[in-house]
């Protein structure tokens, strides 16, 4: 096991250093370069030729990069051009937020989306099944960011049941240690804020969970009827199993490969959809951050955030990997 | 925000007897063009496609008002946007520009699938320019492309378009630019796979054993029997290229007027409207939906009628 995960991280070694060298080439390819970039447009020459001399902009390519590297492995993301405080530092500060909703969108992905696809396999070509199907496609095909629209529209403002953005009523006072609102409430035994906190996540969650989840529902509906028909399923009916047994140890549990797998693969497309779903809910997140990172050209940020979510990605997908080994003890052997 | 749908199990096109293919759209296409016209899903696509092309290429003549043009700029006020119906002239109500909500869905649709269809055909070149020459070489320019396509797999694709985006500075060519490159990795990974899958087909060892020159075996049987899934993604792609467009003129990288007439820039400004004017959003994000939800529509089918597994039924 040790030496599978040790492989897998030396083989993410050339991936992250390939990213590294078009991450600094992409920065000083943006339009004016980096001076213009810290600057903005209307700089005058002297000034930026003060800047690349100040920040070795002026220097070869090599050495440069080099620098670059050398503080990137020291943990040194450099500083944001839009606050001025260092990029290690506001991903701490955010990444929390981002992280909550992220949970609770898979909470709802998850939750929902197994059992609906489920039961979608086994009333194959009833009613069940032919809503669950078209009720995914929509999921797929809506916009995340006009799906958050609508759940403001109706939730919010329409019916006033939930908040229609923030992360936090201003008239709760809370104590924030992690960050984390919905832990922070409970750790300091603050439940109103606690409670608080989780309302502000329900539609921002639902916003993001509901491609992940139309996803799911498809790849676990799909896996679950070609496992339904299986030889093995078929013999442990003969057998005379309880039909329990029959659907929890032998379809579910062989079905849910797949369904691992595309978890695993939604990473990208929860972080893409929280800088979207943020943007909507005014969700002080890593994803509106990120928003406003794009509209200033704070490339510090951008190339921090994405080396990040590169090395995240490759660590999730490891994680997924692994876990085949408990679901599947075929893996395991080999 | 592009979904890399799998691949249905034994996804790839069947490999037809190149003898009786003979590329007079008998076989394989034709068959699957059969199936496609008798089911209802891809007729329901095929139509919804055919009507927002049919919108978008008639936008001059549909359209009552351009664009950029705001011909109700008097009609409205910091308090009072009308709404569909409110007001004589507008049938679908005002934006708060003052511009027509009727106009600017229909030259909307002609920006949308304007970017869609050029962003897509960009990723589908490149991604297919590296996928032949990763599957098709193999050995170390394979090894070199691939790493290449993980190193740009290891980044979100909507992160990639904005990336990219960024560097080309704010414009409707940035964003085709933007999206097609985002989606390079992915038909090239594609079709890289698909080639190698029919590598050990026995009309390719035929082939080899005529004395055909690898390029021949490459571009004129590999790579004809390896497109089934490629197209499929293709069509599948539309929809998110569609989505992924508006999402990055959603976040205010389109340049261009403010009371541009595309659909994503359209809900920015809805935003701030969504408890008095709430239709400012629904009707483009509809738009979206439904566009995205034809070409889903189509591929999917496309995807089942070339499936060797369901075509035997």
């Amino acid at each position: 096991m040790l030496r599978v995960i040790g492989k897998r991280i030396a083989l993410l070694i050339p991936t992250l250093f390939g990213l590294s060298v078009l991450l600094f080439l992409w920065v000083r390819n943006l339009p004016g370069g980096p001076a213009t970039a810290l600057l903005g447009e209307k700089a005058t020459p002297e000034a930026i030729a003060r800047v690349n001399e100040l920040y070795g902009f002026d220097r070869p390519l090599i050495t440069q990069y080099l620098t670059y590297m050398g503080k990137l492995l020291q943990g040194d993301f450099g500083v944001s051009i839009n606050t001025g405080r260092p990029v290690l530092e506001e991903f701490a500060t955010r990444f929390p937020a981002t992280l909550e909703l992220t949970v609770v969108a898979l909470i709802f992905a998850i939750g929902v989306g197994i059992p609906l696809g489920y039961l979608a396999a086994r009333h194959y070509g009833r009613f069940l099944d032919h809503s669950s199907v078209v009720l995914s496609l929509v999921g797929i095909t809506i916009p995340v960011f006009f799906l958050a629209f609508i759940l403001k529209y109706l939730f919010a403002i329409q019916w006033s049941l939930l908040p229609p953005d923030g992360r936090q009523s201003p008239r709760i006072d809370a104590t924030h240690y992690t960050q984390f609102y919905v832990l922070d409430g409970l750790l300091t035994g603050e439940y109103d804020a606690a409670w608080d906190a989780f309302l502000h996540l329900i539609l921002p969650g639902l916003a993001l969970g509901t491609i992940p989840l139309a996803i799911i529902v498809r790849i676990t509906r799909a896996s679950v009827l070609e496992v339904q028909n299986a030889d093995y399923v078929r013999t442990a009916r003969a057998k005379g199993l309880m039909e329990r047994t029959i659907r929890g140890s032998f379809i579910l549990r062989n079905a849910m490969l797949p369904v691992v797998t595309t978890i695993g693969l939604q990473l990208g497309l929860l972080i893409s959809g929280a800088v979207l779903t943020e943007t909507v809910f005014a969700f002080n997140g890593i994803g509106r951050f990120l928003r406003d990172a794009i509209f200033g050209l704070d490339y510090p940020v951008l190339q921090g955030f994405i080396i990040f979510i590169a090395i995240l990605y490759a660590l999730i997908n490891l994680i997924v990997d692994l876990s085949y080994s408990v679901i599947d003890p075929r893996v395991r052997v080999q | 925000m592009s979904t890399i749908l799998p691949p249905a199990a034994g996804g790839s096109a069947a490999p037809t007897d190149p003898a009786l293919d003979t590329g007079r759209g008998t076989g394989l296409w034709k068959d699957a063009f059969l199936r496609l016209r008798r089911n209802p899903q891809a007729i329901v696509g095929a139509v919804i496609i055919g009507l927002f092309l049919l919108v978008a290429v008639l936008a001059p003549l549909l359209a009552p008002y351009g664009g950029d043009e705001l011909p109700g700029r008097t009609s409205i006020t910091p308090t009072t946007i009308p709404g569909p119906g409110q007001i004589d002239g507008f049938p679908l109500g005002l934006d708060r520009f003052g511009g027509d909500v009727l106009s600017k869905l229909i030259w909307g649709a002609q920006a949308s699938l304007l970017i869609g269809v050029v962003s897509t055909a960009l990723g589908l070149a490149g991604g297919m320019l590296l996928g032949i020459l990763a599957g098709g070489l193999g050995g170390w320019v394979d090894n070199v492309i691939m790493r290449f396509v993980d190193i740009l797999l290891s980044v979100p694709n909507l992160l990639l378009a904005v990336s990219i985006a960024a560097v080309l500075g704010q414009s409707s060519y940035a964003i085709m630019i933007a999206i097609g490159v985002s989606q390079i990795p992915i038909f090239a990974r594609l079709l890289r796979s698909s080639m190698l899958s029919q590598r050990g087909a026995d009309y390719i060892l035929a082939a080899q054993t005529l004395g055909l020159s690898r390029r021949t075996i490459t571009m004129s049987h590999l790579l004809p029997n390896s497109m089934g899934p490629v197209i499929v993604q293709a069509t599948l792609t539309l929809a998110t290229a569609v989505i992924d467009a508006a999402a990055l003129s959603f976040l205010g990288l389109g340049g261009g007027l403010p009371q541009a007439a595309e659909w994503g820039r359209m809900l920015t400004y809805a935003q701030a409207e969504l408890a008095v004017a709430p239709q400012l959003a629904f009707l483009p994000g509809a738009c979206i939906a439904i566009t995205a939800l034809g070409f889903t529509l189509l591929g999917e089918s496309l995807r089942e009628a070339l499936d060797p597994k369901t075509r035997r039924k």
